[in-house]
């Protein structure tokens, strides 16, 4: 058995995650989050900066954590894209000297892979066949996925403009509400009313990609909403609209999901990415998979936003498969897009 | 042919020295004598170069460094078991090839359990161009800026700071910063808004790397946590005012 180190500094979030035979032995985070509040977004430069203070205390706290040590370290697996270029810089650099320096193989892997190999750390392995609803402030994506390293990955769709976690952003600015918009819509929206506001439930129409996804005009909705509130003097009552706007997304997010399964006669649904740790796409995530016969497999929220404990999963997932390992010369891909877990070395086209 | 043996005595020590903080990629392996004076300019001469990889591509660091670590250590005749200490350019430079120099150093040596000391990266150069008595070091530093500092007999006088070129020469012109020669990257490229003359030590070394750390090295200091020399805060704005009309008011 090989202890898998994995290493994930795509954007904000600086991840180290211990992964054996499927088992998470210890992770640890450090997040530049706070520093990122005043802009109101991730502010690249920023992060990037604190991942190269965070990352060799993560690697000591997980380590810690699993009771192991580098000597214990078989393989490493880091996040080579997408994601902030000069973030990812960082976790590269640090992931081929570790391997270079303890002489274990080194794997360059894609970032939303991890996010659908964490379920598997608190579910076990996937069916066969699932489809993957990977939802955060960088992606809004439903995948078609079979064996994850083996077999390709298919994108099903992208939003077409914003991430639905860019809108919950986007949208609490528009309420006054702090950043990351995400815990905060989620909070304000407990005490409101969700059917006060029928915002709309973007590309449902009859003529619509069935299975497309699109947050930028949601968002200027609420936008114009709330701007012909203010000027016609009248109160924001702002948690009748954090509701109201949450349940358009997951309302939309969770219809095209199950539409997916539908159309690819799958079985299982995952939900993973920071938006995944919502509490009304849960909600209606289970409620609707229960109504529909489906399988719903959602991470706990600590696996569901950036962590390093996922790329370790997707690392160990590879050294199961006897992958070979990536070359040390691998480079970042900020704009890769997911075909195979392993960035550099797919498996042989079926 | 196997790569030859080195053997080790007690009297030395193998360093991996890593500079990424400019637009060349340097890494290499030093021997730095027991012995050696903790004075990097009278150490420096007793510093032998084992191995040394450069390539000048502001692209590459992250691609080449950990390979050009293996190479080295190889070409040195060593196993990455044998080093006793890293040292690492911590600029000032442009941001990502610097932060992956340094991840990259710290990195190695939390892997190798041994100590990380950094340097600043223009004593790199600066050690190096030691033949006129005050030589003014500058790197690029982007954005039309120049990374500098000014070297008399080979020691820094001062921190480095940053300036655009005309506003440097407008300080050696006042006499407010006193130089007989220039040398560096950064001086070449704005050789004639500078106008002092230029020595040809363009971008730090392996070897005045490694002697400027001699202090830590020979006393085994305790290791460094690395904190790069940016000298500029991130661009990053504040937003501020009300938001647009959505309204098209």
């Amino acid at each position: 058995m090989t202890l898998v180190l994995g290493i994930e500094t795509s954007c904000d979030e600086t991840g180290v995650g211990l992964v054996e035979d499927g088992v998470l032995l210890g992770d640890a985070l450090s997040s530049s989050m706070l520093e990122h509040v005043r802009f109101g977004g991730v502010v690249p430069e920023i992060a990037a900066r604190a991942h190269v203070q965070a990352i060799v205390p993560a690697v000591h706290e997980a380590l810690a954590k699993a009771g192991a040590t580098l000597a214990d370290v078989g393989a490493i697996a880091v996040t080579a894209g997408p994601g902030l270029a000069t973030a990812l810089h960082v976790g590269v650099a640090a992931a081929k000297a570790y391997a270079t320096a303890l002489s274990v193989p080194l794997y360059a892997v894609h970032h939303l892979a991890g996010h659908a190999a964490a379920d598997t750390l608190v579910h076990g392995p996937l069916p066969a066949k699932s489809v993957v609803l990977i939802v955060s402030g960088g992606h809004t994506s439903l995948l078609l996925v079979g064996d994850l390293v083996a077999d390709p990955i298919v994108h099903l769709s992208d939003t077409v403009d914003d991430a639905a976690g860019e809108a919950f952003d986007k949208v609490a600015r528009v309420l006054g509400l702090p950043y990351p918009g995400g815990p905060a819509i989620d909070a304000a929206a407990a005490s409101g009313n969700a059917s006060a506001v029928a915002f709309p439930r973007p590309l449902t129409g009859r003529n619509d990609p069935p299975l497309g996804f699109s947050f930028s005009g949601l968002k200027t909705a609420v936008a114009r909403h709330v701007e012909t509130l203010a000027r016609a003097g009248a109160p924001v009552p702002v948690a009748d609209i954090a509701a109201s706007f949450q349940e358009a997304v997951a309302d939309t997010l969770i219809r095209k999901a199950i539409a997916a399964c539908r159309l690819h006669e799958v079985g299982t649904l995952v939900i993973v990415g920071g938006v995944a740790a919502n509490s009304r796409v849960r909600a209606l995530a289970q409620e609707r998979c229960a109504a529909g016969g489906l399988e719903l497999r959602v991470p706990p929220p600590r696996l569901c936003t950036d962590n390093g404990a996922m790329i370790a999963a997707i690392g160990d997932l590879l050294v199961r498969a006897k992958a070979a390992p990536a070359t040390l010369t691998v480079p970042v891909r900020p704009s890769v897009q997911l075909r195979w877990a392993d960035l550099e070395h797919p498996p042989q086209e079926l | 042919m196997a790569a030859p043996t080195l053997k080790l005595g007690s009297l030395l020590m193998l360093v991996l020295v890593i500079d990424a903080s400019s637009a060349a990629v340097t890494v290499g392996v030093v021997d730095v004598p027991a012995d050696a004076p903790a004075d990097p300019m009278a150490a420096l001469p007793r510093l032998t170069v084992r191995a040394q990889r450069t390539v000048i591509d502001a692209r590459a660091h992250a691609e080449l460094l950990s390979t050009f670590a293996r190479e080295s250590v190889d070409e040195a005749g060593a196993t990455m078991r044998d080093l006793g200490a890293v040292v690492a350019g911590i600029g000032p430079g442009p941001y990502t090839g610097l932060r992956v120099g340094i991840v990259t150093a710290a990195a190695f040596a939390d892997a190798l359990g041994i100590a990380v000391y950094g340097v600043c990266s223009l004593d790199g150069i600066g050690l190096a161009a030691r033949d006129r008595p005050a030589v003014l070091v500058a790197s690029d530093a982007r954005r039309k800026e120049v990374y500098w500092a000014r070297y008399v007999d080979g020691r820094r006088d001062g921190d480095p700071q940053v300036h655009r070129p005309a506003d440097l020469a407008a300080l050696l012109g006042a006499g407010e910063v006193q130089a007989d020669a220039m040398t560096g990257a950064g001086a070449r490229m704005y050789a004639d808004a500078l106008g002092l003359p230029m020595l040809d030590v363009d971008y730090p070394g392996v070897a005045a790397l490694a002697a400027a750390a001699v202090p830590s090295l020979v006393s085994g200091a305790p290791t460094e946590i690395l904190a790069p020399m940016y000298l500029r805060q991130p661009d990053a704005e504040v937003p501020s005012g009300p938001a647009k009309s959505t309204l098209g008011l």
